[in-house]
């Protein structure tokens, strides 16, 4: 479109230097507003664009107008092409002399080369041993948990969670005491259902008194903080209560223990086994699995 | 005036012979050429504006109380990182603007990448001798979207933390290796040591800027070496090339060009709000909130995490592949493990080995364009599969529905794309029509037994296409 201005040179030499100018002006504004309006994101923004797009006009006002245009052809460099003569062969021819003819007198080439290869290998395992001190050793690590048989459940204040508070279709976070609370495997989930709804497997039967269950808090596929309680309160009222999380849709089920019931995940939610120790919440065992995302080694269950 | 600068110049570094041919480069046109332009243009800016972030940024994960001036924040305990963000944005004039411009340009670098390596795709200008730079060009692809995913992740807002939860979850996931190599990147079990911050700092202003700067320095010098590529068209050939020289033509229009990408980056930077951190609130391993989206060029990864179903591979109770490395590392491989290897690939296939200076159209190789569609129709429906959460609360269609759906698209976009985009090219290539252009009307001409005869298409006088040659 520009190209179709045809403005006579002089005229075009006024209309670049008229937009010039007015990015100037709009450059002392961002100036202007930074100094004595506070600094307002959007005025300042506006400003600074304006000088920018100004300019940038311009200058392409200025390459189809004022400046003379046109169109040139150029030679290209030839390049070798396998199994045609050119010039290109010749250059290649050279540089491949030039370079063996500074190997010529060495006679055990390969004893070398191998020897080379050797000190390489020996000063590259040198350089990097020591990115083996950016992190621990992985052992087991991965699965380290603050929980034991009576750690005591903790809300995010410090104080004791105590049975008595949390009502049917309720979810809290909790905390193992005295631990970080930036410890991946910190952090559980406790939800109370109704007592008759549970479908706990056999071994699990006495984990959830009064309905209550904690589970890890850590989604088993990537991590993320699981933070939705599905509780269905009135009919429909299947799929059962359920936890998901929400960075890919992961959903475990609660009454029967943490299993997964929908999305990516393929390991069941950890679940802490409960007990009620004078009206607060205790851990009555282990988590019944590792806490976070699976690693190459870790148990399925 | 101009010539003491040059001897100036000439007597110091005997730059007079090279600075002659420099000014009278060649630059054939097409407006296809700009996306390269647009991403360098963008990185200059988001050196020029990251330097600046730098000056106010700490990257510390150590903890403090908030007493800055955003009400709502007041009295949390959150890391020295995410409080001099909010100070940079609420505290520091022009901090915000210049924070805004700073994420902006990087989805714009990214966007102007990707489409960048869409037109080398198709108009095969990654064929010899470009291919060497078309390496350096996927490898700079990779370095940006690592380079951005750090950059947003360093904030430390609640956003930020769920996706390095996630990019943690997606290194352990590597067979073998990945717990250890997790353990070493983080500094332990995640959330990580206090020094992760210092490490991601330092490899987004630093390592992959570096990386970044250096290789686009490589891949501008294998532009220039071979001169740049040009479509077919009167007096060109492959032996040399026709356009605009850089001096004054062609660096107006550039430089007009950088001026016109930065005026748009700091009107949406001051005018668009991008990632408010202050509304997502500190993160904490224990926190999480619904509805979160990473920037756009993650979207195809997130996308895969979810699209996958819930598979891991077991041997005997234990884990040997969690899920996380389908979509996180196997589908980014395969993804660009095809587009490295396809230079060579095709070499193969059709047995060409010669030197391409001339671009062809999308049509002239029905058989790459309909695999660079194939491609590019599947990371495209993984890549909105990942914004299935939200058409699911906009507009309420079901999320599993959706997933299925995208499941069975995901393989049946491809396929679809493939033999449309196949058949529309073959078709073009015989008529030698051109889409959205011309009728497609037949010409008639009296010939000279004074009967009517049919043009060949692109003969007849004003048809579109008759300029190509």
């Amino acid at each position: 479109m520009i190209r179709r201005l045809l403005l006579p040179a002089a005229a075009a030499e006024l209309v670049i230097a008229a937009l010039l100018g007015l990015a100037g002006l709009a450059g002392l504004a961002f100036v202007a507003l930074y100094a004595f309006d506070g600094g307002d994101t959007q005025l300042l923004g506006v400003a600074l664009a304006l000088a920018l797009g100004l300019i940038g006009a311009a200058l392409l006002v200025a390459s189809r107008t004022a400046f003379k245009q046109r169109q040139v052809e150029e030679d290209r460099p030839e390049f070798a092409v396998p199994g045609e003569a050119s010039r290109r062969e010749d250059a290649i021819e050279d540089a491949t002399e030039t370079a063996r003819a500074g190997l010529d007198g060495v006679t055990r080439r390969r004893l070398l080369g191998a020897a080379g290869a050797a000190a390489g290998l020996g000063l590259g395992a040198a350089a990097l041993t020591p990115v083996a001190s950016l992190g621990p050793r992985v052992g087991k690590l991965l699965g380290e948990s603050p929980w034991h048989e009576g750690t005591a459940l903790v809300e995010e204040n410090g104080l004791p969670l105590r049975a008595g508070e949390l009502e049917v279709g309720s979810f809290i976070t909790a905390f193992a005491e005295g631990a970080d609370k930036r410890d991946l495997a910190a952090a559980v989930i406790v939800v109370r259902v109704e007592e008759s709804e549970l479908e706990l497997p056999p071994e699990r039967r006495d984990w959830a008194p009064l309905g209550l269950l904690a589970f890890s808090k850590i989604c088993t596929h990537a991590q993320c903080a699981i933070s939705l309680f599905r509780y269905p309160s009135f009919p429909e009222r299947s799929p059962g209560p359920a936890l998901v999380c929400p960075c890919h849709y992961s959903t475990f089920d609660v009454l029967t223990g943490g299993n997964r019931v929908f999305g990516p995940a393929v390991r069941s939610l950890p679940q802490l086994p409960l007990r009620i120790d004078a009206g607060r919440l205790v851990a009555a065992s282990e988590l019944s699995g590792p806490v976070g995302a699976s690693w190459g080694g870790v148990r399925e269950a | 005036m101009i010539r003491r600068a040059v001897a100036f110049l000439d007597q110091r570094a005997g730059a007079g012979s090279a600075l002659g041919k420099a000014l009278r480069y060649v630059f054939p046109d097409h407006w296809t050429f700009l996306f390269g332009e647009i991403a360098l243009y963008s990185f200059l800016i988001l050196v020029g504006t990251g330097i600046y972030l730098t000056l106010f940024f700490e990257p510390s994960s150590s903890s403090i109380v908030y007493h800055g001036s955003y009400a709502p924040l007041h009295g949390q305990e959150m890391s020295k990182a995410y409080a001099s963000a909010l100070d940079l944005s609420f505290e520091v004039r022009a901090g915000l603007l210049i924070r805004q411009v700073h994420h902006w340009a990087a989805l714009v670098f990214l966007a102007a990448i990707v489409v960048h390596l869409m037109r080398i795709f198709f108009t095969g200008a990654y064929r010899k001798p470009r291919d060497l730079n078309y390496y350096v060009g996927l490898t700079m692809l990779i370095l940006a979207v690592v380079e951005g995913y750090a950059g947003y992740s360093l904030l430390d807002d609640l956003l930020s933390g769920m996706g390095l939860a996630i990019g943690n979850a997606v290194a352990l996931s590597i067979p073998a290796a990945g717990g250890q190599l997790a353990t070493l990147i983080w500094g332990g079990r995640f959330p990580g040591a206090g020094a992760f911050f210092s490490r991601l700092y330092i490899a987004h202003v630093l390592v992959f800027p570096a990386l970044i700067a250096s290789l686009m320095a490589l891949h501008l010098a294998l532009i220039a070496i071979p001169r740049h590529t040009q479509f077919r068209g009167r007096g060109r050939s492959e032996a040399n090339v026709v356009g605009t020289p850089l001096w004054p033509g062609y660096a107006l229009r550039s430089l007009g060009l950088f001026f016109c990408v930065g005026a748009v980056l700091f009107a949406l930077g001051g005018l668009v709000q991008i990632n408010p951190i202050w509304q997502w609130g500190p993160y904490e391993p224990y926190l999480g909130t619904n509805g979160a989206q990473p920037d756009w060029y993650l979207g195809w990864l997130i996308g895969a995490l979810r699209l996958m179903p819930h598979l891991d591979v077991a041997i005997g109770g234990y884990t040997l592949i969690p899920n996380p490395f389908w979509g996180g590392v196997l589908f980014p491989a395969v993804v660009f493990g095809f587009l490295y290897a396809w230079p060579a690939t095709e070499r193969r296939l059709e047995g060409d080995r010669a030197q391409h200076n001339l671009l062809d159209r999308p049509r002239d190789n029905p058989r790459r364009t309909a695999i660079g569609a194939a491609l590019f129709a599947w990371v495209a429906t993984i890549f909105f599969a990942g914004a299935a959460d939200r058409a699911f609360v906009q507009l309420g269609v079901p999320y599993e529905g959706q997933l299925w759906g995208y499941r069975a698209a995901s393989i049946l976009f491809p396929i679809a794309a493939y033999l449309i985009v196949r058949r529309v090219c073959e078709r073009l290539r015989k008529d030698d029509g051109h889409p959205g252009r011309g009728s497609g009307a037949r010409v008639l001409a009296r010939n000279r037994e004074g009967g009517f005869e049919e043009l060949p298409a692109g003969r007849a006088p004003g048809a579109a296409g008759a300029d190509r040659g």
